[in-house]
């Protein structure tokens, strides 16, 4: 791709977050007008996302990252984990609701209760879909054709982005989501998911893709290892931690024996 | 099953769990700590590294990463139903970081040449010095949860 030409992709990606910005605006101004105050930290967590993904597909690091894959994996990190994972704490659904009227949120929420809804909210799917698509992103040519296809390249970073949004919303649950799976299910799909992009960053190290130098692929799968480590915590923690509020015992035992022949207590008025 | 005992006996088999994960994930933490991050004794790929043990690398790594928070978040279950043992949940600490060390020190150093101990130097000390280590860990670890075990008696 010519570099003159780098504003194209940057202006096509950069598009949808500003929208979807705006649009997030609007549902507060719309709900707020309801008396129905949208929480702040939601308001916070789903601009920080949006900040994220922006600087990384516009901008310097994604003006870099067409030379430099080290540069290239910081935007993905980005755009494909941390960017999805503030965002997906944004509830842009549960907004969405708020502001419609109640026979559009209706329509909505029979959409997600749909038939291929509930695909994207499978974890397995999901993950295949994240894991899956670097995979074949970096162990093809396609890679290297990303530098030379404006599409390519405006069609692989919004993959990105929707694969790495779609796995953490099947991951943890902060907007309503119709088909859940068990703790144990999205766990062990989450450890998969972790487990192929540590092999993958690794594998990246020994097998550099086509066209990038040595200690180029050496700092990018580095960073891809640990740099997708420390994201990953939180979104360990943010399952264990709905885990840990749904398996919130219904009697609180006061002593070690207190177990021993407690009777829940009919209350009298 | 133990319905009519004390909480720490009702949540045996957790304690013990919650203390396994939580080993595993303490030990290889240290070890991508000291060994790869302060000393650089460790090296991050080796190129004798079979394709098996870099998806066994991969798995533990995630695996571990895993265990360290779900392990504690085990353990404030267990606190807020009063039925931290902690002796027996030490058990477990050192049975998970005995056996990971173990396994590290032979199968993914040794059998699937992930990458040595340490480079350009004679490394049978190190690695007698890190297996020996291993089974002690491993050792006391089984004893104690032994003798931390449940002692069911016989209805009446």
């Amino acid at each position: 791709m010519d570099h003159r030409l780098y504003w194209i992709p940057q202006l096509l990606l950069l598009l949808p977050f500003a929208v979807a910005g705006f649009a997030y605006l609007f549902g507060i101004i719309h709900t707020t007008r309801r008396q129905r105050p949208w929480p702040v930290f939601r308001t916070c967590f789903w601009f920080a996302g949006s900040v994220f993904a922006i600087i990384s597909v516009a901008g310097p690091i994604a003006i870099l990252a067409h030379d430099s894959f080290f540069f290239h994996m910081l935007g993905h990190l980005l755009l494909g984990m941390l960017a999805p994972l503030l965002m997906v704490l944004g509830a842009p659904v549960t907004l969405l609701l708020r502001a419609l009227s109640v026979a559009n949120a209706k329509r909505v929420s029979r959409f997600l209760r749909s038939r291929p809804f509930s695909l994207l909210s499978d974890p397995s799917f999901a993950g295949i879909l994240n894991i899956g698509g670097l995979w074949v992103l970096y162990t093809t040519g396609l890679y290297q054709a990303m530098h030379h296809s404006i599409f390519l390249h405006v069609f692989i970073h919004l993959h990105v982005f929707i694969a790495g949004y779609v796995f953490t919303a099947a991951m943890v649950y902060i907007d309503p989501t119709p088909h859940r799976a068990g703790y144990r299910y999205r766990a062990s799909i989450l450890l998969l998911a972790l487990a192929g992009h540590a092999i993958l960053a690794k594998y990246l190290y020994a097998h550099p893709p086509a066209q990038v130098h040595v200690a180029d692929a050496e700092a990018g799968s580095m960073l891809m290892y640990y740099g997708g480590d420390l994201i990953d915590a939180f979104l360990i923690f943010l399952v264990c931690l709905q885990w840990y509020k749904a398996a919130r015992p219904s009697v609180l035992h006061t002593s070690h024996h207190a177990s021993r022949g407690v009777k829940k207590q009919p209350t009298s008025s | 099953m133990y319905k009519d005992y004390p909480v720490t006996v009702q949540y045996a088999s957790r304690n013990l769990w919650s203390g396994f994960l939580f080993g595993l994930g303490l030990i290889a933490f240290f070890d991508e700590a000291v060994f790869h991050q302060l000393l650089h004794w460790h090296h991050f790929y080796d190129k004798s590294t079979t394709s098996i043990g870099l998806v066994s690398d991969g798995f533990f790594h995630a695996f571990s990463w895993f265990a360290t928070i779900g392990g504690l978040f085990l353990v404030a279950d267990l606190r807020r139903r009063n039925a931290w043992y902690i002796k027996r949940w030490w058990g477990g600490v050192l049975t998970g970081a005995g056996l990971f060390q173990l396994y590290d020190g032979t199968i993914q150093h040794k059998l699937w040449r992930l990458h040595q101990i340490r480079y350009h130097v004679d490394i049978l000390p190190y690695d007698l010095v890190w297996n020996i280590t291993a089974c002690l860990i491993l050792l006391a670890g089984l004893i104690m949860v032994v003798r931390t075990r449940p002692k069911v008696k016989e209805e009446k």
